[in-house]
């Protein structure tokens, strides 16, 4: 089967201020997706203010130079369109998808907060609320809260900026001020620490014009250097475990070191095909073995990245594999299953057909993924923030259907049980 | 010095409907073909009537449809939609069996005698149904300790009564109890052409596409009973229910309200009531609970369509101990609405949001194939769309105060909180008359 590839165009430039901007036109359909992402995420907050990334993005729609509060939601709202903002452990994105008509209206309340924020001492106890309540949902008051995003990154690593939790402790939440605030926008939402993109129905010269009268009194302010978040490998098996009071049913996740996503781009591709190769529907391998036939685990899934995002994260990450076990079921002998199963896999390579099914797989997921203007906006700009190469979402396809198999089989050698960190949920609420 | 001020939108643009065409086969399927080429990829959506299934089974059937037939096995099907890129998957809701996937567009006439295969001969091994027996128990337990899925179940009972809707998560053991003869059982009387819809999406030529579904689904045959579910019962008003989860860090609020079907005259005046209360984030509701008082993260309220009847559906996760307090503005904020009319500002921002947002769904093939699938499944085509843009751009302010005293009246909810009643159900007993139970899965 011939992978496809999409042709979006692609227009790069630089305002005098710093600010990097994307345009990738498609007139396909009368909407837009507009993304500013910056250089910040969780991997950056200071030490005694976990979850501060996050809470600061809350702080982003809180009203800014010309916009009182709640008027950022009502004006994209108001357009026909829909916001939000998220934050990893790279970056931290704000985005609006809209009916084309607003894209001056969607590079103005842009514009405005990256000349900064309100922030206020009222804003910020309410969106400190807010976050707890977003952190009970999500991680407290259900099963498999934060497994394993939150969970694997402290057996794994040492250094806070890797293993620290990111959702943050409430007494860390409880004491941010404002002049924290202000400190963390002055110094990481610099317009040159920022990418602007914009997808969908434009027209390149009309939409830079926009872009020049709308971001370019943005004050210059150089993006602070990028620190080195590295740390060593692995060289004897971790392993963890905890109890969830609430989860009914046993579940493990392990991950193990991959090449640098960005400097080493070449040798981490086998990694995110293998993941597929390895968990990818019920053809796949560690499905076919642990899911059907031995029926250790009920679910299994791999990934790369602790937030599952392949192509948007630097060095050091990991490819994590996670699964659900049966009531009672055997951690210890899932993952000596796994293990058995990557060295069948780096010993005797590939079955016939294995890896172009998979790779024609992942070229739908990929091509799915960009076909909302929105998502083409976010990849594009974090693309161009982390390796000025927006295109690359073009090549995606093509490059995940060039990884051979002794590239996938000499990735399976590597993930051995003595480089592995692995957490185990004990299931509190099993009845 | 510049000036900052809110640039103006530019002229709407017209919603423009993509190709399509329709052809009704002589087996009974209806297969629906539109063209949207941005992405080289096809959407495949299948909706099947299942209403009024036995629950157990037809769970069941939805997790081991594709798990073999006579001549393929469960690894070889998958393995062979994967070569085309697919991917297909089943679900089941209260009214349909829904057949969902995609893949590369070259891949269609692949895919779908994949799913000819599937539909003509699942085979229900009794290996491969025993194997996802266990995984759905395991699923049923894990989603019986989510306390969403908890509060859903217990409002459910409350508005639907002795209604099919009422429950819609078969028990664990009625789960383990399904064999292989009754999957084939019901697979033969329901899983049929008549009456089904094929919606397919993407990179393709609409009449080759029906040309390619008539090919591969041509001689699909099947045949039992027509079944019809009775329409729901109205909301009937009941003290709050406080369902009881020890120990829990949050309330679950949810409450039901009546409304009315997407053709329904008063449809459209009653989702924009909707959105100035709580339809989305720049709602009264939303404002008030998160942005003023830090009760809550994601607070939403919905309008929901199934066959029988159509509720609105408000809910909400608050702090434990604010729970009484979010009960309160909750309800003033329906009570508001229902009593006085919206301002002009608030109508015409929720009018601008519904027409956007239409724009904004039709623009991904997956987004088309959703909507298509579902509107079809209610009888409905794209054209409707249209007349729903028209609708919406015409409803007047009185109107939506009509249609907020009707529907959004807080004396005609029915209400259901689960959470810690030893800490909530005082609070809640002072705003209204509350009953009590424990949460059951």
């Amino acid at each position: 089967m011939k992978i496809p590839a999409t042709k979006y165009p692609v227009e790069r430039f630089t305002l005098d201020n710093g600010l990097r901007v994307v345009l990738a036109p498609d007139r396909s359909a009368p909407v837009i997706g507009v993304a500013v992402v910056y250089d910040v995420g969780i991997r950056s907050e200071p030490e005694g203010r976990t979850g501060f990334a996050h809470l600061f993005e809350h702080l982003m729609f809180q009203g800014s130079e010309n916009l009182e509060k709640l008027a950022h939601f009502r004006h994209v709202q108001g357009a026909g369109g829909s916001f939000n903002g998220s934050t990893h452990l790279d970056y931290t994105d704000y985005f609006e998808t809209l009916p084309s008509n607003a894209l001056e209206r969607a590079l103005f309340l842009e514009a405005d907060r990256m000349r900064g924020p309100r922030l206020t001492e009222e804003n910020l106890r309410n969106q400190v609320d807010v976050v707890k309540e977003e952190i009970r949902v999500n991680v407290l008051n259900r099963p498999y809260g934060g497994f394993p995003w939150l969970k694997l990154p402290p057996v794994m690593f040492d250094t806070f900026p890797n293993a620290h939790d990111g959702y943050g402790s409430f007494v860390d939440l409880e004491s941010a001020t404002v002049a924290d605030a202000a400190e963390f926008f002055q110094r990481y939402y610099a317009c040159g620490n920022a990418v602007l993109a914009v997808a969908g129905d434009l027209d390149v010269s009309a939409a830079t014009e926009l872009i020049e009268r709308h971001f370019g009194d943005v004050p210059a302010r150089p993006a602070p250097t990028l620190p080195d978040f590295a740390e060593p490998d692995l060289t004897a098996e971790r392993r963890e475990s905890y109890t969830d009071r609430l989860a009914p049913l046993p579940a493990v996740a392990a991950a193990w070191r991959v090449p640098d996503p960005i400097n080493d781009f070449a040798a981490y591709l086998p990694y995110v095909v293998l993941a597929e190769v390895l968990t990818d529907g019920d053809a796949s391998r560690l499905v076919e073995r642990l899911v059907l036939r031995d029926r250790t685990v009920t679910s299994i899934g791999g990934y790369l990245g602790f937030m599952g995002e392949p192509f948007e994260v630097r060095d050091p990450t990991a490819l994590l594999l996670q699964a659900h076990l049966p009531p009672g079921g055997d951690v210890d002998k899932v993952l000596r299953t796994v293990d058995e199963e990557l060295d069948r896999l780096a010993a005797d390579g590939l079955t016939p057909g294995e890896l172009a099914r998979t790779q024609a797989r992942m070229a739908t997921h990929l091509l799915r993924d960009t076909d909302a203007v929105l998502g083409r906006a976010l990849e594009m700009a974090v693309l161009e923030q982390q390796r000025g190469e927006p295109g690359l979402l073009n090549e995606l396809p093509r490059l995940v259907a060039e990884v051979t198999e002794e590239q996938v089989r000499v990735a399976a050698a590597t993930l051995r049980p003595q480089r592995r960190a692995s957490v185990e949920v004990i299931a509190g609420g099993a009845k | 010095m510049t000036l900052h001020t809110l640039p103006a939108l530019g002229p709407n643009k017209k919603l423009k409907l993509p190709k399509e065409m329709e052809r009704k086969l002589p087996n009974g399927l209806t297969v629906i073909a539109i063209r949207r080429p941005a992405v080289p990829l096809v959407e495949l959506r299948l909706w099947i009537p299942f209403g009024r299934a036995h629950l157990a089974r037809g769970a069941m059937l939805s997790q081991t449809l594709f798990s073999g037939t006579d001549t393929m096995s469960m690894v070889e099907i998958a393995a062979a939609l994967q070569s085309v890129g697919g991917g297909l998957s089943a679900g089941l809701g209260p009214d349909r069996l829904l057949v969902s996937g995609n893949g590369l567009v070259t891949g269609l006439d692949r895919i779908l005698e994949l799913l000819a295969e599937v539909l003509g001969g699942a085979a229900y091994p009794g290996d491969e149904v025993a194997t996802e027996r266990e995984r759905l128990a395991d699923g049923i337990q894990v989603a019986q300790s989510q306390p969403s899925h908890l509060a859903r179940s217990a409002l459910l009972k409350r508005m639907y009564g002795k209604h099919p809707y009422a429950t819609q998560t078969p028990d664990v053991e009625q789960v383990r109890a399904v064999r292989p003869a009754q999957l084939r059982a019901l697979h033969a009387e329901r899983v049929r052409p008549d009456e089904a819809i094929l919606v397919l999406v993407g990179d393709l030529q609409p009449g080759k596409a029906l040309d390619a579904a008539e090919r591969a689904l041509g001689r699909w045959t099947g045949g039992g009973k027509q079944v019809k579910l009775p329409p729901a019962p109205a909301l009937t008003p009941a003290p709050l229910l406080v369902v009881d989860r020890p120990d829990s860090v949050q309330s679950s609020l949810r409450m039901a309200l009546p409304a009315v079907g997407r053709t329904h005259p008063d449809h459209a005046a009653l989702q924009l009531a909707n959105l100035v209360f709580g339809g989305y984030f720049s709602s009264r509701w939303v404002e008030n609970i998160r942005e003023d008082k830090g009760y809550t993260y994601g607070p939403h309220s919905l309008v929901e369509h199934a066959i029988a009847g159509s509720a609105l559906v408000v809910a909400a996760e608050v702090a434990t101990e604010v729970t009484g307090p979010a009960m309160l503005e909750t309800v003033y904020e329906l009570g508001r609405l229902a009593s006085l009319p919206p301002k002009e500002d608030e109508l015409e921002q929720a009018r601008q949001y519904a027409l956007g947002t239409l724009q904004l769904g039709m623009s991904t093939q997956a987004g088309l194939a959703g909507l298509a699938s579902t509107y079809a499944g209610f009888g409905l085509r794209l054209e409707f769309l249209a007349e729903y843009s028209a609708r919406l751009a015409a409803v007047t302010r009185d109107e939506v105060a009509a249609a907020a005293a009707t529907y959004l009246a807080p004396s005609r909810a029915v209400t259901v909180v689960l959470g810690d009643a030893g800490r909530i159900e005082a609070p809640l007993a002072a705003l209204a008359p509350v009953a009590r139970e424990d949460a059951q899965p």
